[in-house]
């Protein structure tokens, strides 16, 4: 029995049972079970690479097995943390804002528990297809598995948040549907879609169509992923959303967008069109960089200011791609990075929440006082994300950096290392402020559940290993990182 | 200059009136009565022409110059038209635009003349008409254009006759085109749904207010240059359609004097079955006409 | 020959609906219209296959699909939508009726400036400036109307637009990702009905102007 098809079952079966059962236990047990299963499974697969399946529809190269690892990690976490939230009252007590001070009853548990799962599965799917049809119709499920998780408080705010993003993705993605037509016109006559096939014939692919295929392609996923300035929903769905779905949609969704870019980029490449495509990656990961920082700067809310670190990424993941050479490998690495280091932060912004129950900045003080644990990875989680050393992060825009002076690009590298420089300044102003100080002596802090073993050990987990990986890199990781960055034309 | 082509000429301009009297007998038809006889236009311009004309004292030469600039523009517009068999008396390359200007022309000095007079309610139709023309003479430019393009002639005796492909492959275009044409026709010639011809309503007309203080001869001129006026637009939709048949002379004279009487009685059956559309509407029909022969000319793009 | 027509018939069919979704000020008339669309489309695949060959199941089975889906389906879905939401009736523009049908005849000019540049072998001459038309006039209701439900009108315009390009290109497209692809926009649709449903009772109106509590830059 081939394990690729079952890795997009586990999740997807798992996620119909966890409709049918009535028992909160048995369904959170499930859906810890379906993410142990995944997780075994895609170990499974450093081992032994498994063997295409489905008549090559689905197959696992370096690349899918980069995200799939990532993503089958940060679902594992998110599966604790997601128990530990479900346990606590804020769950079943939505967040009050001040200006919205109304509850509402969430969304039955069991549709949360199953929708968490079918996101699993298609992001699997994303991640093993090598079908452009395929790849397509799986993306668009992620947006409509995710679309129920984000309105999970009911707040207007998030009815709001859900719209935007269903709206918006939908149609950013109805436009990669026809990039992918477009794609097919390329092919021609009784086009193959398999990328595969795409890769074999990409010589005989007509430039003008593989052209406009790419840019609609660049366009649509690019929507998905929250490239500027396409990141409209982003923010809003980002901070509206229950933090461990944040921490999935920052962490592992924006990922496989990504991976949509890097599939039509491998074409590009392939058909001798490398040149377009990476001029449009490093305009669209500047202009990323650009918008964060400006909205980065003095941002009152720290959901979404997280969600901008989130388009900044991005922007640097498209500019190591399109930068070439050596800049593929850290972008690669700097996915991986940014993954566990995000996902940290929204799970701990999850906590700060939980405790303060508010999202302002302005008055969340003295987090370290108040939740120790917390408030010191959300300090660590300040440094990770600015790439400052030990952390993965470093090493991996390092060696995006160093890529750019080596080709002496040096208008991008003044352009990357002086944002840089701006996003740290405000976020270490806006998180220290947060963590240092005294906490407030308000009622908040008497009700607040403390910090229990489900929410913590988890972006612990994750924060820990971006720091291993900070000082080591396992000899396997960086075989399945080269390979990956020589498929995309990157040394 | 092809002097054959005069005849038919000289039946268009003595034809013409019989048009609108041919679509007053559909409209009585349809509302169950006799009405008028079928030469009504022609005892109407007679009598006219026997009276004497009065001027507002407001008026200038524009006012008067302008009834015989519209016979005398719609007389040269029909001699660039092929009508059955012959070519036109006229043609050269790009003749089509030089139709298009020269019905803007009549209708420039239409619009001025009833600016001349200075009243309200012919100010209004003025603004109207031009309104409404802004977006009819694109349609029919576009429309002409795209069946130039599929015929591969830039003179309206080549492009309004047998053009080049097989019908089959042209028939959609042609439909396209015609169904433009049709909308222009209705509308240049204020008939309804644009404008009902019967109500001397001056805040609903469009045509008939702009006629509205002549008299005498010069209101005959007037009446005379709308009968030239729809059968100009009749000939051009009914050699569109019926451009590619094949057949002597005299077959195809027959046939596109039938075509003439099908548009008359198609411009009757509209008028008696629909109401006029509301003012604000109108424009969207128009735009429909615009995108028809935009249809066409993309259809023509790339035959074969 | 024959076929050629009648394709050609069928995206002048599109190109009327496109102009009365823009002309049209009720969201009953659009929901209809952009169904009428859909089912028009439904047929696009079987005039293009190389002769009407209605004999294989793959010929048959994906019209037919989208037919019940595009035609009945999501109708069914929308005035549910819009009899429980209690939203009012007109389509709230943006944009005035003209001016948005004058962009319609402008799409339809773009399109045919690109499709030039885009030659595509085979098939009618209008369908890459029809198909694309299409997509903008979906964009452009998405853009000019407050209405919630007719962001999904303007979205389902989109898909119709983008369905017709692929039907014509993708002449072997693997059933499955037909398929899929047309039950994720059913699923899209239903959760979007559900949505503006939840809009409206939390807000008594599906006017997307105001569902503005999220942004960055306070005027």
């Amino acid at each position: 029995m081939n394990g690729l098809p079952l890795l997009v079952a586990v999740p997807a079966l798992a996620g119909l049972a966890t409709l049918a059962l009535r028992t909160p236990r048995l369904r959170r047990g499930l859906l810890l079970g379906a993410a142990v299963t995944h997780a075994v499974l895609t170990l499974g697969g450093w081992r032994y690479r498994p063997a295409p399946a489905w008549h090559g529809w689905l197959a696992m190269d370096a690349l899918s097995l980069l995200f799939l690892s990532l993503t089958s990690l940060l679902f594992l976490a998110a599966a604790f943390y997601a128990v530990g939230y479900l346990r606590s009252p804020q769950a079943r007590v939505a967040e009050t804002d001040e200006d919205e001070n109304f509850l509402f009853n969430p969304v039955p548990e069991a549709v949360f528990c199953s929708c968490l799962l079918f996101f699993l599965g298609a992001m699997t799917l994303v991640i093993l297809s090598r079908h452009f049809g395929l790849f397509w119709v799986a993306m668009e499920a992620t947006t409509l598995a995710s679309a129920p998780l984000i309105f999970f408080h009911r707040t207007p705010r998030s009815l709001e948040a859900t719209w935007k993003y269903l709206l918006i993705c939908s149609v950013g993605i109805a436009l990669a549907l026809l990039g992918t037509f477009f794609l097919a016109a390329a092919a021609g006559a009784g086009a193959d879609l398999k990328l595969d096939a795409l890769l074999r014939g990409a010589a005989q692919l007509d430039p003008r169509w593989l052209k406009a295929a790419a840019l609609l392609l660049f366009v649509g996923y690019g929507t998905k992923m929250g490239l500027a300035p396409l990141h409209a929903w982003l923010p809003d769905a980002h901070s509206e959303a229950p933090s461990v779905v944040s921490a999935l949609l920052s962490g592992a969704l924006l990922n496989t967008a990504w991976l949509g870019i890097l599939r039509i980029h491998q074409i590009c490449c392939a058909a001798g069109l490398e040149a377009f495509s990476r001029d449009l990656l490093v305009l669209f990961g500047l202009l990323s960089l650009g918008v964060a920082a400006v909205f980065i700067i003095g941002q009152a809310d720290y959901k979404r200011l997280l969600a901008y670190s989130s388009v900044e990424h991005m922007g640097i993941l498209a500019l190591g791609l399109g930068l070439g050479g050596a800049a593929v490998y850290g972008s690669l690495l700097h996915a991986a990075g940014h993954s566990l280091v995000k996902a940290t932060l929204f799970m701990t912004a999850g906590n700060l929440l939980a405790a303060y129950r508010t999202k302002a900045v302005a008055d969340v003080r003295g987090a370290l006082t108040l939740v120790p644990v917390s408030g010191a990875l959300w300090l660590a989680g300040l440094f990770a994300i600015t790439g400052a050393p030990p952390f993965v992060t470093f090493l991996s825009e390092f060696i995006i950096l160093q890529a750019a002076v080596q080709s002496s690009r040096w208008g991008v590298v003044v352009v990357i290392l002086l944002l840089l420089a701006v996003i740290f300044v405000s976020m270490a102003a806006i998180f220290l402020r947060m963590t240092l100080g005294h906490a407030p002596k308000q009622p908040a802090s008497a009700t607040a559940p403390g910090e229990s073993r489900w929410v913590v050990l988890p972006p612990l987990a994750l924060a820990a290993l971006a720091l291993v990986l900070g000082v080591w890199l396992p000899a396997p990781l960086t075989a399945v990182l080269r390979e990956a960055a020589a498929l995309l034309g990157g040394g | 200059m092809n002097t054959v082509a005069l005849g038919p000429l000289a039946l268009a301009l003595a034809a013409a009136p019989l048009l609108p009297g041919l679509i007053n007998r559909v409209k009585a038809f349809f509302a169950g009565r006799r009405g008028p006889p079928l030469f009504q236009l022609y005892y109407d311009l007679a009598k006219l022409l026997r009276k004497g004309a009065v001027y507002s004292r407001t008026t200038t030469w524009v006012f008067r110059a302008s009834p015989a600039v519209g016979v005398a523009a719609g007389a040269l517009a029909l001699a660039l038209l092929p009508s059955g068999g012959t070519p036109a008396l006229l043609a050269f390359p790009g003749d089509f635009v030089l139709l298009v200007y020269l019905l803007g022309l009549a209708r420039f000095f239409l619009v001025l003349a009833a600016l001349d007079t200075g009243s309200s309610f012919e100010g209004l139709g003025a603004s109207r008409e031009v309104a409404f023309s802004a977006l009819a003479e694109p349609a029919f430019l576009i429309a002409l254009a795209a069946l130039a393009r599929a015929s591969g002639s830039l003179s309206l005796s080549g492009l309004l006759g047998a053009g080049g492909g097989e019908l089959p492959v042209r028939l959609p275009l042609l439909l396209l085109a015609a169904a433009a044409l049709m909308l222009v026709l209705l509308t240049e010639n204020a008939r309804v749904p644009v404008d009902d011809p019967n109500t001397h309503l001056e805040l609903t007309m469009l045509h008939e207010v702009l006629v509205l203080d002549y008299s005498g001869p010069d209101l005959a001129f007037a009446l005379y240059a709308a009968a030239l006026k729809l059968w100009l637009f009749g000939a051009v939709l009914v050699r569109t359609l019926t451009g590619w048949l094949p057949g002597s002379p005299a077959l195809q004279t027959a046939i596109f004097l039938a075509g003439l009487v099908t548009v008359a009685l198609a411009v009757g059956v509209i008028e008696s079955c629909m109401a006029r559309l509301r003012l604000t509407r109108v424009p969207h029909l128009l735009i429909a006409a615009n995108a028809f022969a935009l249809l066409a000319v993309l259809l023509g793009m790339r035959q074969g | 020959m024959m076929l050629h027509s009648l394709t050609s018939l069928l995206l002048v069919f599109l190109v009327l609906a496109n102009l009365r979704l823009l002309g049209a000020s009720r969201l009953n008339v659009c929901i209809r219209t952009v169904a009428a669309q859909g089912v028009a489309l439904s047929l696009l695949p079987l005039l293009n296959a190389s002769g009407l060959s209605l004999t294989s199941f793959h010929a048959l089975a994906l019209p037919t699909a989208t037919a019940l889906v595009k035609g009945a389906l999501f109708p069914w879905l929308l005035f549910r939508a819009l009899r429980e939401a209690h939203v009012q009736r007109e389509v709230e523009p943006y944009v005035g009726f003209t001016p948005s049908l004058l962009f319609g005849v402008g799409s339809l000019a773009v399109g045919g400036h690109l499709a030039a540049r885009l030659p595509l072998p085979g098939g009618s001459p209008l369908l890459v400036p029809v198909a694309l038309a299409t997509m903008l006039t979906g964009l452009f209701l998405i853009i000019a109307r407050r209405q919630a439900l007719m962001q999904v009108v303007g979205y389902l315009a989109l898909e119709n637009g983008i369905f017709a390009f692929g039907a014509s290109v993708m002449k072997e497209a693997p059933l499955l990702v037909e398929m899929g692809i047309l039950l994720d926009v059913f699923v899209a649709v239903f959760i979007m009905g559900i949505t503006v449903f939840h809009i409206s009772r939390e807000f008594e109106h599906t006017d997307t102007e105001r569902l503005s509590a999220l942004k960055d830059w306070s005027p």
